[in-house]
């Protein structure tokens, strides 16, 4: 999308739902649902790094591992390389899981803490290909100096490791069987400032060696300035804005994005100081209860007595923008 | 590990001469007399007399120490001397921990029973381990299954229910009804052939799943929550989007991990079987540990009582420390130093 030309589609995520059911009573029976994910559809081209931005418990991580397939999604389609895999079970799908991987937000439970470094990353290997140990060691050594780890550190144990060097061992797991897209479930969130930046610098040198594509989830808005091609923002599990960075961030449409950027700070004290707060006033509503008609209109500064009537539509605004925002139509 | 299993095992010295000593006072303070079973007819002098004889007319620090000497520096060299042939010092007056009722050593006694109950407590808990596994696996895979709700009742069942019921329980099903297995245990049967054999195992069947079912049933409780305890960890959801078979998500990562407290749990259960399931050998009179604790304490044979206790206490300190150096080996983020 950056460079133009036509950019090949990899990820396709049409109508996404991901609805879990609440039990209650002594028979347990389900009465009713947490609506993780409502309802989401965008595309992710070859190559780029799809910002998804919003705050916590809006449904981002729930979208990301389902678009994987670590949930059983309740609707919709998810294409990946062209094939659809949101019906997928057991087998077919496993075979599918080498071209696409996951990256988790909290390094150190993701990793198993009885297995050495060296298992952790090989384990997907003798799964996947047919290998001898030989060309495993030597591909698990490869793949630790790629995020830049010492070959030693294959025969000691997670704990053993601090933050930083557990993501970078959680990602050269990811790397091991040369995905094409990878989704970054908050990858930094549980790491200091100045070892973010090497785990995201990372990222982008992977990216760019290996031309990976990237769904990258965080609540950090700079980070994904910084990293991201387009940004997807989301509020109780619906998309509610999706656009390229630059224009997302310099000019936002929806009133949701408007409030969401007007809580980053700036460097520069003279603009800081008098930087406009959006300042939203109450909870954010239950997924299991959304409002009526639009989801942000309990909260919305600019809420019209149409919003908690009619749910608004995802709106093509031109130039690879989307929003679902009444205030948008008359525009 | 290993100095620190040195330094746990210089501590358990102290710490074991204690409790001899408190169970030394403790059965002193009890109201029994050795002379209490035999007949009415013996006179009072001669009653003293048997009792002196005993040496109960000595203070009773003189008493403990005399045990002390005979039970950690005569035993053991008698031991020696019956593994090794030698001969070291007198070794025909040396005075062994005697049975004040069967007037034999009581360390012979111990080794003659502990067979019987090693191949029947200890089948037991092996059995209850394979019973209780598969069981607290499934339960949690499968949580709030029909299964599941069905391995609770059992377990919940199992615990509750004293043995000394289903014990009973299980005889007059099994030996009075349908007669298909003997509702008491021959220790003198010896096996020879396929017949014998056959015939040993039906006759521990029964004791063997008594105790097995109560076993597996606390057992099955703890594997249960420590799997659920895993299936929640992040790890898993990574050896999923890794592609692992769905078996070897289960039983690689999961498993292993959820054994470490059971593993611990196992081996504190340990020294159970050698204190021998009491009420379930007296029910099926099995011939073993427990039996004999229980005819000594009738009979106030205190050299006997002291003995015994004191072994099950060594094997608890033991096996404390046998669980520790477990975890420490299991678990790789666990370091003693």
């Amino acid at each position: 999308m950056a460079d133009g030309g036509d950019p090949r589609v990899l990820v396709r995520v049409d109508g996404l739902k991901m609805h879990f059911p609440i039990h209650e009573g002594l028979l347990r029976r389900q009465a009713g649902s947490v609506k993780a994910v409502d309802d989401i559809s965008f595309e992710i081209f070859e190559g780029e790094t799809l910002g998804l931005v919003g705050e916590s418990g809006c449904g981002k991580s729930t979208a990301g591992r389902t678009i994987l397939r670590l949930y059983q999604p309740t609707e919709g389609v998810i294409e990946i390389d062209g094939r659809d895999i949101s019906t997928l079970e057991g087998t077919a799908l496993r075979d599918l899981r080498p071209t696409m991987q996951m990256i988790f937000q909290d390094p150190q439970a993701s990793l198993n803490p009885r297995m050495t470094v060296g298992s952790i990353i090989a384990e997907p290997l003798s799964e996947h290909h047919a290998m001898n140990a030989t060309d495993r060691r030597n591909k698990v050594y490869e793949l630790l100096d790629a995020v830049g780890l010492n070959r030693d550190f294959a025969n000691r144990y997670p704990h053993e490791f601090s933050g930083g060097q557990r993501q970078r061992i959680g990602i050269a797991r990811a790397l091991a069987l040369n995905p094409k897209f990878i989704v970054c479930d908050e990858p930094i969130a549980a790491l200091d400032v100045s070892i973010q930046a090497q785990v995201v610098n990372l990222l982008e040198d992977l990216q760019e060696k290996l031309g990976l594509t990237y769904l990258f989830i965080s609540h950090d808005l700079s980070m994904v300035r910084h990293l991201a091609t387009r940004v997807a923002v989301m509020y109780l599990g619906k998309i509610v804005e999706l656009a390229p960075r630059d224009a997302l961030y310099n000019d936002p449409k929806h009133p949701y994005t408007q409030a969401l950027l007007s809580a980053v700070p700036n460097p520069d004290p003279k603009t800081e100081a008098v930087r406009e707060r959006i300042i939203l006033t109450g909870d954010v509503p239950s997924p299991a209860n959304p409002p009526q008609g639009c989801n942000f209109c309990t909260r919305c500064p600019k809420v019209m007595d149409r919003c908690r009537v009619e749910e608004p539509t995802w709106r093509d605004l031109g130039q690879g923008r989307y929003a679902a925002c009444h205030l948008l139509e008359d525009a | 590990m290993f100095t620190y299993t040195l330094r746990r095992l210089a501590f358990a010295v102290p710490t074991l001469l204690i409790i001899s000593f408190i169970i030394f006072v403790i059965l002193d303070m009890a109201p029994n007399d050795p002379t209490a079973s035999l007949p009415l007819t013996i006179p009072p002098e001669v009653r003293q007399q048997i009792r002196d004889a005993l040496g109960l007319d000595q203070p009773m620090p003189i008493r403990y120490f005399k045990w002390c000497v005979q039970f950690f520096w005569n035993e053991p060299v008698n031991l020696i001397e019956q593994w090794t042939g030698w001969t070291i010092g007198d070794s025909e007056s040396r005075l062994r921990v005697i049975s004040w009722q069967t007037r034999s050593p009581v360390v012979d006694l111990i080794a003659e029973r502990m067979p019987q109950t090693l191949w029947v407590v200890g089948m037991s808990y092996v059995v209850g381990i394979l019973i209780a596994i598969p069981i607290g696996v499934i339960s949690a895979y499968k949580q709030y299954s029909w299964f599941d709700q069905f391995g609770t009742l059992f377990s919940m069942a199992g615990f509750s229910v004293p043995t000394f019921f289903t014990g009973l329980l299980f005889i007059v099903i099994f030996s009075v009804n349908l007669q298909w297995f003997p509702s008491v245990y021959d220790t003198t049967h010896r096996v020879t052939d396929w017949d014998s054999f056959w015939f040993q195992v039906r006759q521990m069947i029964m004791p063997v799943m008594v105790l097995a079912l109560f076993n597996a049933s606390q057992i099955s409780r703890f594997m249960r929550a420590s799997m659920l305890d895993n299936l929640q960890q992040d790890y898993v959801r990574t050896a999923r989007a890794k592609g692992l078979r769905e078996r070897a998500v289960l039983l690689i990562h999961v498993l292993r991990n959820s054994m470490i407290p059971v593993v611990t749990v196992i081996a504190l259960g340990v020294p159970q079987i050698f204190g021998g399931a009491i009420i379930t050998e007296q029910i099926f009179r099995v011939n073993g540990l427990g039996q004999l604790l229980i005819v000594g304490i009738q009979s106030a044979d205190i050299p006997l009582v002291q003995t015994l206790t004191f072994i099950f206490a060594v094997l608890i300190v033991l096996f404390n420390l046998v669980a520790d150096v477990l975890y420490g080996i299991l678990d790789p983020r666990i370091r003693y130093d």
